[in-house]
């Protein structure tokens, strides 16, 4: 597999501006003759399918939901950063991209990173002239927050609610495309295979949901925006919904894969309650700049909280990084909660759990100026958990948020398969191994908004438009092949349910190689998976039929797609044999510390589908730091 | 005029149409209370009221046929809304639950059904005297030569009509504290700080009216004015 | 806990708007309920046990699961979202019944929504409201610095506390008149309060409400049943703003221009 990075020559500053000046245009009159396929709705999605249809392009979009603006970018809570530097604190576009390097620890590439902290600043500009209504001052101008891993104040936000304000504007400026004729919109549709036909990616076959049909679409190129793959995991705050199928099978077809292994565990959610748990909310790492974490001095200190003297409280973070406190990136925070319920000190009755406590804050500020922050936050809380978190701090604990890792792309964000672009969280580029709070947003809107409206015409100039019809032969032969793996489902009819299949992935998966991982359990986790996916295969019970509506059958191939990723997921781990951001080996350590191996493991691993049975190839990207210097990530 | 036919088809239009009419009628409902009033004042002053009315000649024939225009566009907007409405939801729930509307909007389609067939009735014996020739052939010195006091005092001097009177009082109360209310949100008149003095305002105002038709439907039981001879 | 659930049960699309027909309610007895579980969580555990039993399992609309997709929604008891004000299905949570509860279980009832099965309705209505002007009209490119104009924190509030709605069509189910009012009007309210919307109120505003009308909803007779089952608590005052701004834009609508405009410059 060759991996060209592509990344243009100068000085970082001037790649952008490099790539965009060198790259062919496509002539306006032309435009309408290339087709783009745009796979996924979420804020990459909707702001590529609706940039590249102002442009002139036809552009058909695709999304499972039953409307584009139900895609998970909507759950995002806390915010967007954009290195504007409004508050007069020493921000700067370098200072955005060094934080985000240092904040991936040293595994994303350079230069994608640079660019994406260079357009943060116009994805704000964008989103307040769609009318997004970001949370303002009483001078009227925008106001901003401080988030992990940052020590200036560059986070956009809408209260609570700043992934939904930012989606539904990307949706408005996607529907007013879909109004004006320019895209055609496929909801309820799911994209089951991506069409290679001479090496070019130049369709997918879908599945219409409500009425079952499979169809072919061709297209000049397929993006795939199609997100993260946390429910590889089964319990994570990704929505019921979010999976991994497009991309698999997009890999499955010739894209390579890379750093699987980097999930992002995020510290603050709502702890499990009990089996019947579906998902995991999160509680945003914004209340991290009024709330203290802490547990008790004390194992198995079953005390109230508020009869727990401060004295006897261990506010861990700030004790061992005096510097960020409370405001640690996530891997880190996480980690350091794992640590403290390993050592007996988690609350709760599970153990499981560190207080989040915003009692200080309240003094200090007033209930009312929490409230005007947080107030969605906490009423979501109460909702959940019936109890007060004005009265009586949050209950916490870590979960699956997040996954750095994803299809490999190119500085043009096209992946191994010419012709195939991959944006947002379903691309490995920009996050490295820990992704900073309030970057997924800047990332995904980066991607659909500034970077592929100029990547794309790169590559549509060297192509014939609409060469490929819907009826090349290659079409019939993988809607065939999606066919009768749907048939193949039903006709199982086994004992176990699909859900029951995909708990079971997910236990493994979270104590083999969740917030922490070691060779032993990652071994028997690649023993484990393929005996379950074996059994999956021969037990599943999938009922109905496959001409109708069917969401047992849709989370059949889901959890098909899962339990052959789900190997992928542990291999990569296991051979990267460091710790680095969201991937802890235990073997590499200082006192719980992540210990890098840069000697060794500063690269992209690129995993490329070698066939059935048989074993993927490693490939690696080098990363070559020029600009951050690689050094020993340090939060104290 | 074909924008304003437009306008009036359209969902708000409508509302708009219902609003608007609506307010003029209350306004009628306003007036003619005040009129009615001076029965309190007995027969002259009645029957000089009603006289001076009658003889205002073209303008009182323009006044009843704007009302009656106002009236029918009130029925009719509310005809077709209500048809749209039954289509647009036409099936109903298992278990059907009401949260916080009041019982005055929810039932202003029988309210307005109840209003039209009272109102049909109402001018069947005052003012054409179909229902009661007896009362309504009374000479005196009132409109046209009769006697609007006798006619109204020797009417509710039944029980039967005054008890239909005073009853239909409540279902204007219902209909009307729903209409003034929903009048300034349809206009699009709202306000943190208004708004809630003019639904207050709206049910002190169609209690006033209902009380003060009831009251005179009932005087002349309650013996308060007392029967012409 | 246990419940008795009765649940809508329809195998095919709705292909008239009159669906009563099209299928029926049935009872269902669930044991071991968690008070902690949310309902959508006691719906998974009813279809897991209908599923081993070889029966087909309810389908029902449900992504994120934490209140703001909008995908979820089911009438429960004749309140669509069930009995909590402020709250979503899937934040909904068996607390908030009874040991023992009869719960009755149906989908959005609205000629604009047909079911699609069982609990699932379709709402691409709600999408071609939007698409017909529920947008400003800015492509994608370099426009003004975002702190160019300044927006008073009163309104940005107003645009915000519209723009929360997630469009889950819970308005338009309570509505006695399936009437898409609440959130036509959030629409309206949203841009309305913000600068950059206010350029194409006018067109904006009739759009919308054209819009609305032929996806066959039914009109607002201001009970406000709306507001009271909306999960984002979004107020009956945007339904007000938009009836202003819809006979604001009449009013002042002006015929085509008959003269020729422009010209080859």
């Amino acid at each position: 597999m060759k991996l060209d990075s592509k990344i243009p020559g100068g000085p970082i500053q001037e790649k952008w501006d490099a790539r965009k000046f060198e790259t062919k245009l496509v002539n306006p009159a032309n435009k309408r003759k290339y087709k783009v396929l745009v796979v996924g709705s979420g804020l990459a999605g909707a702001s590529a399918a609706a940039s590249l249809a102002e442009l002139g392009y036809q552009v058909e979009c695709f999304c499972f939901q039953d409307s584009p603006r139900r895609a998970h970018s909507i759950a995002a809570q806390g915010g967007i950063n954009a290195a504007k530097n409004y508050r007069n604190d020493g921000d700067s576009v370098w200072r955005l991209f060094y934080d985000t390097v240092k904040g991936g620890d040293f595994r994303a590439r350079e230069a994608n990173v640079y660019r994406l902290a260079q357009l943060s600043v116009n994805i704000i500009d964008q989103a307040v002239a769609q009318g997004v209504p970001f949370a303002r001052d009483y001078g009227g101008l925008l106001d901003n927050r401080s988030f992990g891993g940052a020590q200036v104040s560059r986070t956009f936000y809408a209260r609570g609610q700043t992934g939904q304000q930012l989606l539904l504007g990307a949706y408005a400026a996607l529907s007013r495309q879909i109004g004006l004729g320019a895209v055609k919109m496929f909801p309820r549709t799911e994209m089951l295979d991506v069409v290679v036909v001479d090496g070019h990616a130049k369709g997918i076959v879908v599945r219409d949901l409500v009425t079952g049909e499979i169809r072919s679409h061709a297209g000049d190129a397929v993006v795939l925006a199609t997100g993260g793959y946390g429910n590889v995991f089964y319990l994570s705050t990704n929505a019921k919904g979010c999976n991994v199928t497009a991309t698999w099978r997009a890999y499955k077809r010739g894209a390579g894969f890379a750093n699987p292994c980097y999930t992002q565990i995020h510290p603050t959610c709502i702890p499990v309650s009990g089996d019947h748990q579906s998902k995991l909310t999160l509680m945003s790492e914004s209340l991290r700049n009024d709330g203290r974490v802490w547990v008790s001095k004390k194992q198995g200190d079953k005390r109230k909280p508020a009869d727990i003297p401060d004295a006897e409280r261990d506010y861990y973070l700030e004790r061992k990084y005096p510097s960020f406190g409370n405001l640690a990136p996530r891997d880190i925070a996480s980690r350091a909660a794992k640590q403290v319920c390993d050592e007996g000190r988690g609350i709760g009755d599970t153990g499981l759990g560190v207080y989040l406590d915003f009692r200080d804050s309240i003094q200090r500020l007033g209930k009312d100026a929490i409230a005007a922050r947080y107030g969605n936050l906490f009423h979501m809380y109460a909702k959940i958990t019936a109890e007060d978190p004005y009265s009586q701090p949050m209950r916490i604990f870590p979960a699956v948020h997040y996954t750095m890792g994803g299809l490999w792309v190119d500085y043009d964000l096209m992946s191994t398969i010419p012709g195939l672009f991959v944006l947002g969280e379903a691309n490995f580029s920009d996050h490295g191994a820990n992704r900073l709070g309030a970057s997924a947003l800047m990332q995904g809107l980066a991607d659909g908004y500034f970077v592929i409206p100029y990547t794309i015409a790169g590559y549509l100039a060297g192509q014939k438009a609409g060469a490929v019809k819907p009826d090349h032969p290659q079409f019939g032969k993988v809607a065939g092949e999606v066919a009768a793996m749907t048939k193949r489902f039903l006709s199982i009819n086994g004992k176990r349910t699909v859900d029951d299949f995909h708990k079971a992935l997910g236990r493994i998966m979270w104590g083999k190689c969740g917030m922490a991982r070691n060779e032993k359990g990652l071994g028997e986790a690649l023993r484990e998976i393929p005996a379950l996916r074996e059994e999956f295969w021969k037990d599943v019970k999938v009922l109905g039929g496959d001409l109708s509506l069917n969401q047992s059958l849709e989370k059949a191939g889901r959890v098909a797609d899962f339990l052959e990723f789900g190997e992928l997921l542990c291999r990569d781990a296991l051979e990267r044999r460091e710790s680095c951001g969201g991937h802890f080996r235990e073997e590499w350590q200082d006192d719980g510390e992540a210990r890098r191996d840069d000697e060794n493991f500063c690269h992209a691993a690129v995993w490329e589908y070698a066939g059935e049975g048989k074993a993927p190839v490693r490939n690696v990207e080098p990363l070559e730091f020029e600009n951050v210097h690689l050094a020993v990530r340090s939060y104290k | 005029m074909s924008w304003l036919f437009d306008f009036w088809r359209s969902s708000i239009g409508g509302k708009v149409t219902m609003a608007v009419t609506g307010v003029l009628l209350f306004g009628f409902v306003v007036a003619h209370l005040l009129g009615n009033l001076q029965l309190l004042a007995g027969p002259d002053a009645i029957n000089a009221y009603a006289k001076w009315l009658h003889d205002r000649g073209a303008l009182l024939w323009v006044a009843r046929g704007g009302l009656l225009v106002v009236f029918l566009l009130h029925v009719a907007t509310a005809v077709r809304l209500s048809r749209a409405n039954k289509q647009a939801r036409p099936v109903p729930y298992a278990s059907e639950a009401t949260v916080q509307a009041t019982f005055a909007s929810r039932s202003m389609v029988f309210s307005g059904l109840t209003l039209l067939v009272f109102v049909v009735y109402h001018l069947l014996h005052f003012t054409f005297g179909v229902t009661n020739p007896g009362d309504f052939a009374r000479k005196g010195n009132g409109a046209g030569g009769f006697d609007v006091h006798a006619m109204v005092t020797h009417s509710f001097s039944v029980p039967a009509i005054a008890v239909v009177y005073a009853a239909a009082q409540i279902v204007l109360f219902l209909h009307l504290r729903h209409g003034l209310r929903s009048f300034a949100q349809t206009l699009g008149l709202c306000h943190r700080r208004y708004t809630p003095i003019v639904e207050r305002l709206a049910t002190v105002l169609a209690a006033l009216i209902a009380a003060g038709n009831a009251f005179l439907a009932l005087s002349v039981l309650a013996g308060i004015v007392k029967v012409a001879q | 806990m246990k419940v008795t659930l009765h649940i809508w049960r329809q195998s095919k699309k709705s292909t008239k708007a009159d669906f009563a027909q099209d299928g029926k309610m049935v009872a269902y007895e669930l044991e071991h309920v968690s008070a902690d579980m949310s309902f959508l969580e006691m719906l998974d555990v009813l279809n897991e046990q209908l599923t081993k039993k070889g029966e087909d399992p309810v389908a029902f609309d449900h992504d994120c699961r934490e209140g703001v997709c909008g995908s979820c929604g089911v009438v429960i008891d004749g309140v669509p979202h069930g009995p909590e004000r402020g709250t979503t299905t899937c934040q909904l949570h068996m607390r908030s019944f009874r040991d023992g509860a009869s719960i009755y279980v149906e989908p959005w009832r609205a000629a604009a929504f047909p079911v699609l099965k069982d609990l699932v309705v379709d709402r691409s209505a709600f999408d071609r409201v939007v698409q017909s002007g529920a947008f400003v009209s800015v492509n994608t490119g370099a426009p003004q610095d975002a702190n160019a104009i300044p927006v008073p924190k009163a309104d940005a509030d107003r645009a915000f506390d519209a723009a929360t709605c997630i469009g889950c069509g819970a308005c338009v189910a309570a509505c006695k008149n399936a009437s898409a009012m609440l959130f036509v009007g959030a629409k309206v309210s949203h841009f309305l309060h913000l600068p950059q919307g206010r350029v194409e109120r006018e067109q904006r505003a009739r759009r919308l409400v054209a819009a609305m009308d032929a996806e066959g909803f039914g009109n607002c007779t201001n009970q406000y049943e709306c507001e009271a089952v909306c999960p984002k608590e979004i107020p009956v005052r945007v339904i007000a703003e938009m009836n202003r701004e819809f006979v604001r834009s009449k009013l002042v609508e002006e015929p085509p221009s008959t003269k020729r405009v422009g010209g080859d410059g």
